[in-house]
């Protein structure tokens, strides 16, 4: 089970990788937004693996709460911000 | 309990997968919020089930099941909130949807690009 973790771990790591290119060059400021929010998501599921991998899951999964938590009010202020900017 | 919660992750890393390639290749940024929407719910919700599941061979309990689903309650209901701000911020500012050919479907009523 431990290879298989590890094997989780790292394709998110991939998909956290290729994920960039989109923040990088979105066409407008919206994708690289969506993107980072994206980025945020695997972030979350890569340290709920990492916790149960080295079976400190009590307190990894603290971490996730508070880093979904950051994310989400990112997100929606981000999204105040520039719907009155043009 | 491993092997169920072994297919539960790998049910929830196609959706992640599939967000990843919509969140490339779709054409418009409308198109690329639907596609990692569904990464939001489903790929978080089929994830953390399959982890929770693992998580008793390695020293789990209960306790930790049940703030796993927590995280996913939340995100629930934070991720479609998330999307939904983003996509009524872009509509406000005036982003045109794609469509074939440059073909406008309909007047927008956010105005021009």
């Amino acid at each position: 089970m431990k290879e298989f973790l590890t094997f989780t771990g790292v394709f998110l790591l991939c998909l956290v990788g290729v994920s960039f290119w989109r923040i990088l060059r979105g066409p407008t400021v919206y994708d690289r937004i969506v993107a980072s929010n994206f980025v945020g998501t695997l972030v979350l599921v890569l340290v709920t693996v990492c916790g149960v991998l080295y079976e400190r899951l009590d307190a990894f999964i603290d971490i996730a709460l508070l880093y979904s938590l950051l994310s989400f009010i990112g997100v929606l202020v981000l999204a105040k911000y520039l719907a009155h900017r043009g | 309990m491993g092997i169920l919660g072994a297919v539960l992750v790998i049910v929830g890393l196609f959706f992640f997968t599939s967000s990843t390639l919509g969140l490339l290749r779709l054409p418009d940024c409308y198109c690329r919020m639907h596609a990692t929407g569904k990464a939001d719910t489903m790929g978080i919700f089929f994830t953390f089930l399959g982890l929770g599941l693992i998580q008793f061979g390695f020293g789990g309990n209960v306790i930790l099941l049940v703030k796993l689903l927590l995280v996913v309650a939340f995100w629930f209901v934070g991720g479609p909130t998330a999307t939904h701000a983003l996509l009524r911020s872009a509509f406000q500012r005036g982003l045109t949807p794609w469509s074939k050919h440059e073909k406008v479907v309909f007047d927008w009523p956010g105005g021009e690009v």
